[in-house]
């Protein structure tokens, strides 16, 4: 289908296509097998331009919108979303500072994050403060010109990997949802440490760990905006991100759907191929619906995000929700069309399959995303007046 | 220093087979890709302006759409392009190619160093680049694994023999075919990708080159083909059932009795 | 310049199309169109049932008595005190195409402190003279020098036809002596022949070895050939007689302005692919680099070498020296073993002229299959080891 993207956009896509098929789908079983990070990849990634994609030119990016870096990530997923995932939190962590840095910090930091030189992640979750996000315990303390972090956030994606987080904490618990802040923590700064990589059921290539911070000391210029304002960013940067998070499923659900027509039309029973069936015909078509329909809303989500609209928050979560689901769906159909191969570990949608679930689960669970969608549209029609009956 | 980069567009092999029944050519699209041998050349050029300031120029004899090639190596970090057609170059064989190439080198002038792949997938011959060295009267070295060193006026490269491997010292300038150990083409940027998609492109035919047509094309080609046809094939093939233990015992008897050496 | 294609023969069939690897050619109402996108290959002319396509003629060059030259020359490969298996062969080739035209057959042999017996030897495989030239400047192999002296032999004593070994030493230096002496080369043939009007038939594969061309040089002498190692049969004529004449060459032919700095013979003597009669191959089946072990035991114990495909290189497993296929190494060795290689195209064209190829892989739709001798879906890591158990055992080895 024709999206009408721009030349440019079009270069991202069949840039990102070219290094997902030559350089990762050769390496991606053994990648996930081996629950190595995938750093060859990255160096790639990073020297054909593609982590700057959203950020803007004065600090080293190519000056795209959401759109350009969905545009990526949604063909290094079709590959890889081990590897999208690793690539796309880079974007993560980037966004607090890109949002509501200093004009110093941006400078400071953006750069090397758009060069790739250096990777970047978001800590926020931790083992008490899942879904329920303003119960974390993690605290910053001022002390003259230093805050001091202490706390333990959990499940961070390209932890211990990363050399620069964008972190939240309390600096002052008495506010409430108002008394959180985020932080730039460099790796290596005094204090900060990793826990054990977490051992997952998919996107094994991509690295999963605690960020530990004990008495880390990091001067007070590295505050993102001012204090209090955490959740606003927490919640702006997953606005911006999200759409990102609907194109891995976009992705991932376009590979497996690839997978399973080109087995279908190979595969012979019965003295013809299956996708002579209506039976597989059926799931094919649903799993190509599906795929299609989520691709169209991620594009158009994605423009409308650049323009910051008023309905981010439940855009967003339409994003999420939407491919999250889609993935599971496809993936676990593609196993199905390819039968007992497609449970074998020698055929990819075995790995899809086991990868697509966390698309429902990470950067707030589906249900989150509903009570998001459900909350937003209780506030939307009550400022309608009128009546629809 | 300026390096010249010779590149051939070739047909895909993923495009170009034989019927394993009917023993006919299988053409399934004509997807053209720059010769893989050619971007391992392009590697050890992009290598040298890693490290310096060289300047490089990537040319093509081949058809107008052979401009595509040279998009996707302006794409991967190459200054320049030329593309060198004309109706009158068709039906060069290696002589005439040479011919070609030489001509356009001595019209970019002062180059330092020329780098080509071994040998093109679709023609396999290995002999333009070191044709065109001598046609330049220049030294060149074949089958270069390594670029050891490079000074203003030497380089010492490694080459890989059937033997070994030897190190050379050449005066520049100089030509070198290039093998894969030179080092895996670097992805195209975006930036590059971008650049490339707007540049200009020269295409020089033969008289821009000064070339009368009896030189180039079939008519300066020395080498004709006469007959092309399909290589005889082996016997249908014999699939070797049962156990593993089975299979060993079938597959050494079948072996044994093949006197295939070793056993 | 296109093909010509005869407007009278042509069906409009439509065959040539699917044909042309450039996609060149369209059906028109009445004939054939052939686009700009042609090169002159000649895939289509063979393909033409009706004798509708042909190929325009070849140049002519500057006017030459090809008559004044006479008799068969081969190249006699000379490295690390020893003369090229291939010398032998061409000798052998040569010996049957130089009766044919009724001339004499001549090697030339070039080098430094040359065993006295080495010219016997290519007497011996049939040789009628060997040109011996024996040099400190030629102790090492370099285009020039070697070139050089080549090309003074050649303009003095006017051969109709050259063949050397398309070996990494002939196919680096004989093209820079084709294109001194302003003569075709057909690189890497595989069979030679003498036509009806007496020219050199020289058949190579082309395109990865989809196809075969039989190439000639009509207009310029000599005719020049490079021949791919293993596929003529050298034979040994005993009694033989033969002259050995030391020919003078003017000094300038020895100055190289290359340095030849360092000559490492390999190591690893199995990494030798080309001249490999065994070669037992691994893909990415192996799933890592450690398990290469498996097809290194059992490549030693048939005494061959060991391959690799792309992915399997590409992962690091194991030096690209050892890389068979497209931008690896060509191999025709007499057995062919591919263990978990799944046979991508680009493996496939580099060894698919093997005598006996066998495929062992567990996924009985590998294309692999389509090309072996004997197929073998198993587990490698099962099959291998039991199949070397097999060897150990039927040679009464622990």
């Amino acid at each position: 289908m024709d999206y009408f993207l721009t030349e440019e956009q079009k270069m991202i896509q069949e840039l990102s296509a070219q290094i997902a098929k030559e350089k990762i789908r050769p390496v991606r079983a053994q990648l996930d097998e081996n629950e190595e990070f995938p750093w060859e990849i990255m160096r790639i990634l990073a020297q054909a331009d593609l982590f700057g994609l959203y950020i803007p030119e004065e600090y080293g990016g190519m000056g795209g919108g959401i759109l350009e870096n969905c545009l990526a990530i949604e063909q290094v997923a079709q590959a890889c979303i081990g590897i999208a995932t690793s690539f796309a939190a880079s974007g993560l962590g980037a966004y607090p500072i890109l949002l509501y840095g200093s004009e110093e910090l941006k400078h400071r930091y953006l750069p090397d994050i758009a060069s790739g030189k250096r990777l970047s992640a978001f800590g926020l979750t931790e083992s008490g403060a899942g879904s329920d996000v303003s119960s974390i315990q993690t605290t910053a303390v001022r002390d003259g010109d230093h805050y001091i972090l202490n706390g333990t956030k959990q499940w961070i994606t390209n932890g211990g990997e990363a050399e620069i987080y964008s972190v939240l904490a309390i600096t002052d618990r008495s506010k409430g949802p108002r008394g959180a802040s985020f932080f730039v923590v460099e790796k290596g700064d005094p204090g900060f440490s990793f826990g054990k990589k977490e051992k997952k059921l998919g996107i094994r290539a991509s690295a999963t760990r605690e960020l530990i911070f004990r008495d880390c000391r990091v001067p007070a210029d590295r505050l993102i905006g001012r204090e209090g304002i955490g959740f606003i960013i927490a919640m702006k940067t997953f606005d911006k991100s999200r759409p990102g998070i609907g194109s891995l499923g976009v992705g991932l659900s376009q590979g497996a759907l690839d997978i399973a027509v080109e087995y279908a039309r190979k595969r012979v029973q019965f003295g013809k191929p299956i996708i002579s069936f209506q039976a597989i015909q059926h799931k094919l078509a649903d799993m190509a619906i599906k795929t299609e329909a989520a691709r169209a809303l991620i594009y158009c989500s994605a423009r409308h995000m650049d323009t910051d609209p008023p309905d981010a928050s439940k855009v967003a979560a339409m994003c999420k929700v939407f491919t999250g689901d889609t993935a599971m769906q496809v993936t676990t159909e593609a196993v199905q069309v390819l039968g007992g191969y497609g449970y074998m570990q020698d055929y990819p949608v075995e790995k899809m399959m086991r990868d697509a679930k966390i698309l429902q689960i990470y950067e707030g669970t589906n249900e989150i995303q509903r009570n998001i969608i459900g909350q937003e549209l209780n506030k939307e029609y009550g400022r309608i007046k009128e009546s629809f009956f | 220093m300026h390096i010249v980069v010779c590149i051939k567009q070739v047909p895909d092999a993923k495009n170009v087979r034989i019927d394993p029944d009917t023993h006919t050519l299988v053409r399934q699209g004509v997807e053209s890709i720059v010769n893989p041998f050619d971007l391992f050349a392009v590697e050890a050029a992009l290598k040298i302006k890693d490290a310096s300031n060289a300047r490089i120029t990537v040319i093509t004899m081949g058809p107008p759409q052979a401009e595509e090639a040279l998009r996707d190596v302006l794409s991967r970090g190459v200054d320049d392009a030329v593309l060198l057609s004309d109706r009158a170059f068709a039906g060069s064989d290696t002589w005439a190619t040479s011919t070609v190439l030489a001509a356009a080198i001595r019209k970019l002038g002062n180059v330092d160093l020329i780098f080509c792949g071994k040998q093109a997938i679709d023609g396999d011959t290995a002999q333009v680049g070191p044709e065109t060295a001598t046609m330049l009267d220049i030294p060149y070295a074949t089958f270069v694994k390594k670029i050891e060193s490079l000074d203003e006026r030497h380089l010492k490269v490694t080459r890989q023999t059937d033997e070994g491997v030897e190190v050379w010292k050449v005066p520049m300038p100089a030509l070198i075919t290039v093998i894969k150990e030179m080092g895996e083409p670097r992805m195209p940027s975006l930036r590059h990708k971008m650049r490339a998609k707007k540049a200009e492109i020269s295409v020089w035919g033969a008289a821009d080159l000064g070339l009368d047509h009896e030189a180039v094309g079939l008519s300066g080609s020395y080498t004709q083909v006469v007959r092309v046809f399909s290589p005889s094939r082996r016997g249908n093939r014999v699939m070797i059932q049962g156990s593993v233990e089975e299979q060993v015992e079938e597959l050494y008897k079948l072996l044994k009795e093949a006197k295939v050496p070793g056993l | 310049m296109k093909v010509n294609v005869d407007r009278q023969k042509c069906t409009v069939c439509g065959v040539c199309v699917e044909v042309c690897p450039f996609g060149a050619i369209t059906l028109s109402e009445t004939s054939v169109e052939i686009s700009d996108a042609c090169t002159l290959c000649g895939m289509c002319v063979d393909t033409c049932e009706f004798g509708a396509i042909s190929l325009p003629e070849v140049g002519a060059g500057p006017a030459e008595d090809l008559a004044s030259y006479r008799g068969v020359w081969v190249y006699a490969e000379w490295r690390e005190g020893l003369i090229h298996r291939v010398s032998f062969e061409l000798l052998s080739e040569g010996r049957t195409l130089a009766d044919k035209r009724g001339v004499p057959l001549c090697a030339v042999l070039l080098g430094h402190q040359l065993d006295g017996n080495l010219a016997e030897e290519l007497i011996s495989y049939g040789a009628d003279v060997v040109y011996v030239v024996d040099r400190p400047e030629l102790a090492h192999f370099s285009d020039e020098a070697y070139g050089n002296v080549l090309v003074e032999l050649i303009r003095v004593k006017k051969p109709e036809m050259l063949l050397a070994g398309a070996t990494s030493m002939g196919r680096s230096f004989i093209p820079r002596v084709a294109a001194c002496l302003r003569t075709g080369l057909t690189a890497d043939c595989t069979e030679l022949d003498i036509s009806e009007e007496g020219l050199l038939l020289q058949t190579r594969p082309a395109f990865g070895g989809n196809v075969m061309a039989t190439i000639v040089c009509p207009h310029r002498r000599p005719q020049m050939a490079t021949v791919r190692p293993r596929v003529m049969k050298p034979l040994k004529r005993e009694g033989r007689q033969g002259n050995v004449e030391f020919p003078k060459i003017s000094e300038e032919c020895f100055l190289s302005r290359i340095e030849v700095l360092e000559v490492i013979p390999e190591k690893d003597q199995t990494a030798k692919l080309t001249e490999a009669d065994v070669i037992i191959s691994g893909g990415r089946g192996l799933q890592k680099g450690e398990n290469f072990s498996i097809i290194e035991e059992l490549a030693q114990m048939v005494k061959g070498a060991v391959g690799a495909s792309r992915g399997a290189v590409d992962e690091g497993w194991i030096p690209p020296s050892h890389q068979v296929g497209q931008t690896g190494r060509t191999v025709a060795p007499n057995l062919y073993m591919a263990v978990g290689i799944a046979g991508a195209i680009q493996h496939v064209v580099g060894m698919q002229g093997s005598n006996v190829i066998v495929a062992i892989n567990k996924d009985p739709m590998a294309p692999i299959f389509d090309i072996a001798t004997y197929g073998v879906v198993a587990d490698l890591f099962e099959f291998v080891p039991a199949f070397v158990r097999k060897i150990k055992q039927d040679r009464g080895e622990p």
